[in-house]
């Protein structure tokens, strides 16, 4: 009898304690993800009641013209990211892991973009961005003899100059994360390297970069992810703009949802969005096959 | 975005071990020291000794540390010295100090009479919220999956861990429409501070730290307790916690940063600007506010996230990534 009663009240305590996560879960992550499946295939405004419209929505987000605009300039922004900021937070810590003095002070510092609220970083960067003469970077340019450069004023330099912001506001963070595993070279593999008379770049290129080749492909596909999501940047520097220069594919879909002149179209919206995240799921998926042969 | 490519450490309990003490804490990371007691990185005692490699490794940290003053300190320190600079001397000469003296007015008229005060306390608030529900899931969910373990806690543990590779784009539209209208009881959080709360609190990655940060404490003791006829509240609360600070020291510090930082969920939640947080608020603010003004709310809206970042830095810098890098 004893026994019974303590297991209901452990099984009490048990749900208890599964409670709150299973709740929090359950309304806001789990119900949304299945609904925004039910969503997609829906009239939805609000308004009027909802109404089961199977592949329309799809149909009308891959008919609209802007769609491509958006894919194109979200594409452009990955590459661009890619290419600028990819390889920046790789060097920063190889460099700073072989600091041996004051190297808290080296990660303080690189960190310390992270964590200015990034609406704060774009307002202030969008003052730096400043397209006359006088502006920030412009002056600084023109000690060189350099620019002026349009920066966001001008179609073809407004979004480099987001991902620039943008690799200046998360670097840190993945330096961080090469830092750590940096730490888990085994030293033997330097001193075996030395031996075999190897030089400071020979060790870097034979040594250190292999071995962090598992952790660079996790931030690789993190911000290939991340980078397709992009919304604040856009959002905040140019709203898309100029001549739509900077609409991304999250833009779209906060357009269609919540923009003051076409928003309400909650369907559309959330159809748009599902197809982003088959696009990302189906690209790690197929990076990670293609990968996994070399990185093993 | 931010939440996908905020990295997450990975903790081991190190029930003895004092966060704010002297003590240099390696712990499972320590490199290997050599008999001097100098850790071997790159480069060896022996290369460092020789003179070109010293002038150029000289060189290199030099220019590195210069590199991350001027970038990464440089624009923070610029912020600061524009928000008590009148708007005339920024425009015109935007890299001078103070050619024509400071204007801490600038401040005062930030905080008052812009309302920054609002604000910023909306943001205050925000963040501890969120902090308060995001422990709360995370640390009686990970007791119960990691220590309670009921049957099919395995299921509940796979369901919460799948919802990491939804991004969050996806759940936008359907959140808002889901806190609109909260199924079952049918609350409109939209304009509420739960609105904001209660969505940060479904962090797969919280859940998975604490989880596993549960699962690696000495069993001996949890044993121990239930063998005293310690029950599951009593466990939990005096011989689990006190065991977890530097858990819960990691998930609070990024919980209260995240919420900081967030703009896009409030955003679209808190549309009634007397609720909204200064992320939110700024840049409409800076529309329509003169610039030396906007730039000392700028100052002011993430003076707190530096101090904060600074006193817990190693909490911050200690890093890794969620499990699946290790070694």
């Amino acid at each position: 009898m004893t026994a019974y009663l303590a297991r209901v009240r452990g099984s009490a305590a048990t749900i208890a304690f599964l409670l709150p996560m299973l709740l929090v879960f359950g309304l806001f992550s789990w119900w949304p993800i299945v609904r925004s499946v039910v969503m997609s295939m829906q009239q939805t405004n609000l308004v009027t009641p909802a109404e089961f419209v199977g592949p329309d929505n799809f149909r009308a987000v891959l008919a609209d013209p802007l769609l491509s605009t958006a894919v194109q300039n979200t594409i452009w922004f990955a590459v661009l990211a890619l290419v600028i900021g990819y390889p920046v937070p790789l060097m920063l810590a190889v460099v700073m892991s072989d600091v041996r003095r004051a190297r808290g002070l080296y990660s303080l510092l690189a960190y310390l973009p992270v964590v200015i609220p990034p609406a704060v970083a774009v307002l202030l960067w969008r003052f730096f961005y400043d397209a006359e003469e006088t502006g920030v970077f412009n002056t600084i340019l023109g000690w060189f003899g350099l620019g002026p450069v349009p920066w966001l004023e001008d179609p073809s330099w407004a979004m480099p100059s987001l991902v620039i912001e943008a690799t200046w506001a998360a670097a840190g963070g993945t330096v961080i994360i090469y830092l750590a595993a940096l730490v888990s070279v085994p030293p033997e593999l330097y001193d075996a390297a030395e031996v075999d008379g190897a030089g400071i770049l020979r060790k870097v290129w034979h040594v250190t970069v292999p071995h962090l080749r598992g952790v660079m492909l996790i931030t690789l596909i993190l911000q290939v992810i991340g980078t397709a999501q992009v919304f604040l940047e856009p959002y905040l520097f140019t709203d898309g703009g100029p001549d739509n220069a900077t609409l991304t594919v999250l833009l779209l879909v906060y357009d269609y949802a919540f923009a003051n002149t076409t928003g309400g179209d909650y369907g559309k919206a959330t159809a748009l969005s599902l197809m982003l995240a088959a696009t990302l799921a189906l690209l790690s998926v197929a990076y990670f096959r293609l990968t996994r042969r070399w990185s093993e | 975005m931010s939440t996908l490519l905020q990295h997450t450490p990975d903790l081991e309990p190190e029930p003895e071990a004092d966060l704010a003490g002297p003590a240099p804490r390696r712990g499972r990371r320590a490199r290997r020291t050599a008999p001097d007691g100098e850790t071997r990185t790159i480069t060896s005692a022996f290369e460092r000794r020789r003179p070109l490699t010293r002038a150029t490794r000289a060189l290199l940290n030099g220019g590195l540390l210069v590199f991350l003053i001027i970038v990464c300190l440089g624009p923070i320190l610029w912020l600061a010295k524009s928000a008590i600079t009148p708007t005339q001397d920024t425009l015109r000469y935007p890299l001078a100090l103070w050619p024509n003296g400071t204007d801490w007015e600038n401040l005062r008229t930030a905080w008052v009479d812009i309302d920054l005060k609002l604000y910023f306390w909306n943001t205050v608030v925000i963040a501890l919220g969120s902090w308060a529900v995001q422990m709360v899931v995370a640390v009686t969910g990970g007791y119960a999956l990691s220590i309670l373990r009921p049957r099919g806690s395995r299921v509940i543990y796979a369901l919460v861990l799948s919802t990491m590779f939804v991004p969050a784009v996806v759940l936008l539209v359907p959140l808002y429409l889901t806190v609109l209208d909260v199924p079952f009881v049918h609350w409109n959080l939209v304009n509420t501070f739960w609105g904001a709360f209660l969505p940060a609190g479904a962090s797969a990655f919280n859940v998975a730290i604490v989880k596993r940060f549960f699962d690696n404490l000495p069993r001996e003791i949890i044993d121990a307790a239930r063998v005293d006829g310690c029950g599951d509240f009593r466990l939990f609360f005096s011989i689990v916690l006190p065991m977890s600070r530097p858990v819960l020291g990691v998930v609070s510090v990024f919980a209260v940063l995240a919420a900081w930082k967030d703009f896009v969920w409030p955003l679209v939640v808190l549309p009634d600007p007397a609720k909204q947080p200064l992320s939110v608020r700024l840049p409409r603010l800076a529309a329509v506010t003169e610039l030396d003004v906007v730039l000392a709310a700028l100052l002011i809206s993430c003076a707190l996230p530096i101090v904060f970042f600074v006193v817990f830095q190693r909490l911050f810098l200690r890093g890794g990534l969620e499990g699946a890098v290790k070694g």
